[in-house]
């Protein structure tokens, strides 16, 4: 029995290792490329033991960065506002949800299902924010549309709701002569700290991952996220390198960052989830199984 | 007599209906910005679901464009793209779904079993960086890898195995297997990490009477925990078929970096209606291709939900 148990923990361990660095391994040429020197790149390729170290991708970068300095102002300002606004409409909706004895409750748990399981699709949307709401290159097109709220979200923080406030700790504010709005600001929020966190959590990551509403809504680079900017200069390497690769020595190759600094800024972009991620891979984890428990 | 009794009935009642209305004003007030945003975001597109019904004229506007019926669709399926992106979108799909299944489950049964809490938490916390970042990082590692000229494969693997250069991002026979294992990569800790809350949710008891039983691990596994897991399996699986005509879009449009020559095996609905979209400016065709998604999308839901109350109504979604 005991060999047996000591043969799975070491089966185990070795099996994990090996899954836990294929998941982490690119993120390390990712991060070595960044290091290496241009020359490397050019004659060895992408590689773990480039021949020459080189921090120039990024002094590159810390000169010519006033593209990738607004991206980034871009970024926060579309993660912050974007999740504030997302936690506050979904919370606003959900609280009343909750309430049994609001009257319209499973008029409205409809309503926001029904989002789920059935959309317009791309066009419609597409055509409605820009034709009606003229969003076309304007920075709302990256909080707005898609990303603000979902029903999914809605009916998360209904159930919070109605699980975890007891329905006696509103009636008696009530009672007290708190408003609804009061209540709910004064004791309903501060009860439900773990919901909002997890669904912010979620939502911050959503707004700072975002390309897709840059990429449909944007032409104009000065309003590109970081994520926008990553994926403008991969797509330019791919044109150069289908349409153009004759005419590679030509002045338009040399005007895009070197290979080494595309990695660098690609470094840039995942690196603030990285760092934060040991901070808050507790609540992600635990968010992720109460969405597949109730949703 | 009755009919005063019935007009004073009557308006007690309309005054009960305004005090309740005074009463539900402010929860009412507070629903308003979530409503409006629901119907911007997602009615007001459904009923634009027309649109693929119509000649889009934007100088006539949307709603004054000339009704054509189905000459969209039928323009869409006389193309050989309407077989290639329907195929395309199940066949990826049913393979994700049917691996990530064995992969997620299979972590999750070896995390189970690793006695150091804090390695075990460890690995799972790793597993699931991947699910973290944007597939357009997603695409830069896979351009550090696949680049033709600086790539990892052609530059030290390929030529350390004895093999030739492969043009990666023009030859589209290699894609089907490149976007399966970059999907398992990305997705299959997220799975993992629900499969092993339901495999810690099972009571030890079993497991401890199986072993008094003299039960060895291999059979637990197939005798307990996968049993006892199967309601989470069949409703996380089902829930994914529920999605089979939906596809990432980013997978299959960034990952590629969007050439056209691997169209053929990267070509997805979501990325045909995009390039209809965005790069054709044909809005007929797209729309007949996004209402068609739509459509059959809604009723694999449906579907994938009946069979999931007829199974467990506790897990249906509805």
């Amino acid at each position: 029995m005991n060999a047996e148990n000591r043969m799975i923990q070491s089966v185990g361990h070795i099996t994990m290792i090996i899954i836990s660095g294929a998941c982490l391994i690119p993120f390390l040429l990712l991060v070595v490329s960044s290091l290496t020197s241009e020359q490397s790149i050019l004659s060895n390729g992408y590689s773990f033991f480039p021949q020459e170290w080189s921090f120039s991708a990024y002094e590159y970068l810390g000169k010519a960065s006033e593209e990738i300095l607004r991206a980034y102002g871009i970024t926060i300002f579309i993660t912050l506002a974007g999740t504030a606004t997302s936690l506050a409409i979904t919370s606003l909706l959900a609280y009343p949800m909750s309430r049994r004895d609001f009257p319209i409750k499973n008029q409205l748990a409809f309503f926001v299902f029904f989002t789920l399981l059935f959309n317009g699709g791309l066009v419609p949307t597409y055509l409605i924010y820009t034709q009606y709401f003229d969003m076309k290159n304007t920075i709302w097109a990256l909080i707005i549309p898609g990303l603000l709220m979902n029903g999914f979200n809605v009916l998360l923080m209904r159930t919070f709701f109605m699980t975890s406030i007891p329905l006696p700790v509103i009636e008696s504010a009530n009672i007290d002569g708190a408003g609804e709005f009061r209540t709910f600001f004064s004791i309903v929020i501060p009860l439900s700290m773990p919901i909002i966190a997890t669904i912010g959590l979620f939502q911050t990551i959503a707004y700072w991952n975002d390309w897709f509403n840059g990429l449909v809504y944007l032409t104009d680079p000065q309003l590109f996220s970081i994520q926008n900017i990553l994926n403008r200069i991969l797509t330019d390497i791919q044109f150069l390198s289908s349409g153009m690769a004759d005419s590679r020595a030509s002045g338009s190759a040399q005007q895009l960052p070197s290979t080494s600094v595309r990695m660098a800024i690609a470094v840039v972009g995942a690196i603030p989830i990285l760092i934060a991620y040991p901070f808050f891979q507790k609540y992600f984890i635990k968010g992720i199984t109460i969405g597949a428990v109730k949703g | 007599m009755t009919q005063v009794m019935r007009a004073q009935e009557k308006q007690i009642g309309v005054k009960k209906k305004t005090m309740k209305l005074k009463k539900y004003m402010p929860l009412i007030l507070m629903t308003l910005p979530g409503i409006l945003y629901l119907i911007i975001n997602n009615y007001l597109p459904m009923f634009g679901i027309v649109i693929a019904f119509k000649d889009v004229n934007f100088s006539k506007g949307i709603l004054g464009s000339e009704w054509i019926g189905f000459k969209n669709f039928e323009y869409l399926f006389k193309t050989s793209d309407a077989f290639i992106i329907t195929r395309n979108t199940i066949l990826y799909n049913t393979a994700f779904i049917m691996i990530n299944l064995i992969v997620a489950v299979g972590i999750a049964i070896l995390l189970n079993e690793i006695r150091n809490r804090f390695l075990s938490r460890f690995y799972q916390s790793i597993i699931l960086l991947p699910h973290l970042i944007s597939m357009v990082i997603v695409s830069y590692l896979a351009f550090a890898l696949l680049s033709a000229e600086t790539g990892l494969m052609n530059k030290t693997i390929l030529p350390m195995l004895g093999l030739n250069e492969i043009s990666w991002y023009t030859e589209s026979q290699y894609w089907p297997i490149i976007l399966t294992v970059i999907n398992v990569w990305k997705s299959a800790g997220f799975l993992c990490v629900v499969y092993l809350a339901a495999i810690i949710g099972i009571d030890q008891e079993y497991y401890e009477a199986a072993t008094l039983d003299g039960a060895s691990k291999w059979k637990q596994i197939w005798l307990i925990t996968i049993p006892l897991i199967m309601p989470v399996i069949t409703m996380m699986t089902l829930l994914a078929i529920g999605r089979i005509f939906y596809s990432d879009f980013g997978l299959f449009y960034q990952v590629p970096l969007n050439a056209g020559a691997l169209n053929s095996t990267t070509n997805v609905i979501d990325t045909y209606v995009y390039r209809g979209l965005m790069q054709l400016g044909d809005i007929g065709m797209s729309s007949a291709a996004g209402v068609y998604q739509s459509i059959v999308g809604f009723v694999l839901v449906l579907m994938s939900n009946y069979v999931v109350r007829k199974i467990n109504s506790d897990n249906a979604l509805f």
